[in-house]
């Protein structure tokens, strides 16, 4: 191929698809950026953020909005409990999802496709069908409510309800989130040679021992991919807290929507999201370097 | 690794049903001939007939599936472009772009495009949820493409070349159609994104353009009643029926 044919293929492959994404993308970023600094309008959405008067330009623009984050304590409670609920939901996912990964990983070759598929298969179904059945099983007059409700009247303690609580949310967080830590998990495992673990045991290493000091190490960076797979989307949601969670439950994301929809102030709507933005790309680049530690298996 | 500790296989179990006992729970009562999710009363299929009946979800139904058959095309087009510039020259800025809208949380795609269509004039309709769905899935029809392009055989390249195919002669002869699996199953994909969509959706929407999660969730807001298991249900059956098609064409992509 000539280069000038060369040149012409890559600005045809190129040109298309960046271009969409510059338009519908990176330009919202930058306009929600815009936003942030602008004045919020007299009926929601924006007011002009510059003015021609006299042929002279004049913008009007503010700090306000980010002030406002720092006004109260308020919005910095609610990231840290968000922050706090997206980690106990990364917690959980590894637990459930390490002994899970681990089974797969061990068993027969011909098996893993099939075990990995049921392990993807509930993810597909629509998110809010996912959200709904928690509802139902979190229903105060569902089967799992009033059996704990009756092993509370025998010890002699208050009614629980687990709808609109904390429990509920996070719950149905993880039971979203849960593939996302088992497949990365499992890319790593499966790859652990077997002899390691052989010579560990020929060695005289236990069970404990064998797992411990082989298998977690090497696993780490499964892990790791895992817990940024569950944390970036968990920091974000709102539907989960919208629908299970009540006003106790609400997270940053709820907020977002509420200053989008409901209240319709954009620019606070906007500093809002481009904090959220600003922890997801920190924890893009930490993931990054992590990804490369050296002698890591991945 | 061959030994296997029964303790880990127990819990591996206790999590399989973790994952399936909620949808099965969903499915069971869409046939329970009474209005509380509570206990089982009778069978029934009162509840599916009651869907069919509404207009509002039939409408919405509908909507679904042109948005997602418009994103999947567009996305398709797009993507396969993408996919296949990213593994011939791998820029980092364009991987950056594509893979960008999958790394960010769905509801910094919606608000930023909400302002953005808003200040554009754009208005909010079933136009622009396609246009905010292409922008999610793009990337995911680029890595499929991409994945598929990795596993090409350059030779077959370098021998239409030597038998003087000009290149576009040798795109469209043999890079296309060894692409053609990959470009499926990232087209279905994309599809499958589309019609789950909720959160994207519920910024880009306007008035008269519902989509059935939208439906979903403005009947879950109000209350929780067996139409939705009978919905759910559907949804179900029809996810099942596009990931079983989906593995026939590429296993890996369903794992990426």
């Amino acid at each position: 191929m000539s280069r000038f044919q060369e040149k012409g293929a890559r600005f045809l492959l190129t040109l298309p698809p960046a271009a969409y994404l510059l338009l519908f993308f990176l330009l919202p970023g930058l306009m929600m950026l815009l936003a942030s600094f602008r004045f919020p309008g007299d009926y929601g959405g924006l007011a002009p953020w510059y003015y021609l008067e006299e042929g002279s330009l004049t913008f009007d623009l503010t700090l306000e909005n980010w002030a406002r984050l720092f006004e109260s304590t308020l919005y910095l409670q609610l990231l840290l409990k968000s922050l706090l609920f997206a980690l106990l939901t990364t917690a959980v996912c590894a637990l459930l999802a390490y002994p899970l990964a681990l089974t797969i990983a061990a068993s027969p070759k011909r098996h893993r496709e099939l075990l990995i598929l049921l392990v993807i298969l509930p993810f597909w179904s629509n998110f809010l069908v996912r959200i709904y059945a928690w509802m139902i099983i979190f229903s105060p007059q569902g089967a799992l409510t009033e059996g704990l409700n009756q092993i509370t009247a025998l010890l002699g303690l208050e009614p629980v309800n687990l709808m609109f609580s904390s429990v509920a949310v996070i719950t149905c967080l993880v039971y979203v989130h849960l593939p996302f830590m088992v497949l990365p998990l499992y890319a790593n495992l499966e790859k652990h040679d077997p002899a390691l673990l052989d010579a560990a045991q020929d060695l005289g290493a236990s069970r404990a021992q064998r797992f411990w000091k082989v298998t977690w190490p090497l696993s780490l960076p499964g892990l790791y991919a895992g817990a940024v797979l569950v944390f970036i989307p968990t920091l974000g949601i709102f539907a989960i807290p919208d629908l299970l969670g009540g006003t106790n439950g609400i997270m940053i994301g709820n907020v977002i929507k509420q200053q989008f929809v409901e209240s319709r102030d954009w620019p606070f709507g906007s500093v809002l999201s481009l904090v959220l933005t600003g922890i997801t790309l920190l924890l893009v680049v930490i993931a990054g370097r992590l990804g490369r530690t050296p002698g890591a298996l991945t | 690794m061959s030994r296997r500790n029964p303790f880990v296989t127990a819990a591996a179990v206790a999590v399989y049903a973790f994952l399936y006992i909620p949808l099965i729970v969903v499915a069971i009562f869409s046939f329970n001939d009474s209005r509380l999710n509570a206990e089982w009363v009778g069978f029934t299929l009162k509840w599916y007939r009651q869907l069919l009946e509404n207009d509002a979800m039939l409408q919405a139904a509908t909507n679904s599936l042109i948005i997602a058959t418009c994103a999947a095309i567009v996305a398709g087009v797009l993507g396969t472009l993408a996919g296949v510039a990213l593994h011939r020259f791998r820029q980092k800025w364009l991987t950056a772009l594509v893979l960008g809208p999958v790394a960010m949380p769905d509801i910094l795609i919606g608000v930023s495009l909400l302002l953005t269509f808003m200040l554009m004039n754009i208005s909010l309709g079933m136009m622009s949820i396609i246009l905010a769905h292409v922008t999610f899935c793009i990337g995911f029809v680029a890595m499929a493409v991409q994945s598929r392009m990795a596993g090409m055989d350059d030779t077959l390249l370098e021998a239409a070349r030597d038998l003087g195919a000009s290149p576009w002669q040798s795109f469209r002869l043999i890079t296309l159609p060894l692409l053609m699996p990959g470009i499926v199953a990232g087209m279905m994909m994309a599809f499958t994104l589309s019609i789950d969509d909720f959160v994207v959706t519920f910024f880009t929407a306007g008035v008269g353009s519902s989509t059935l999660p939208l439906e979903i969730y403005s009947m879950v807001k109000i209350a929780v009643t067996p139409e939705v298991n009978a919905i759910s249900t559907l949804l179900m059956l029809l996810t099942l029926v596009l990931i079983t098609v989906l593995s026939r064409f590429s296993p890996q992509t369903l794992r990426s």
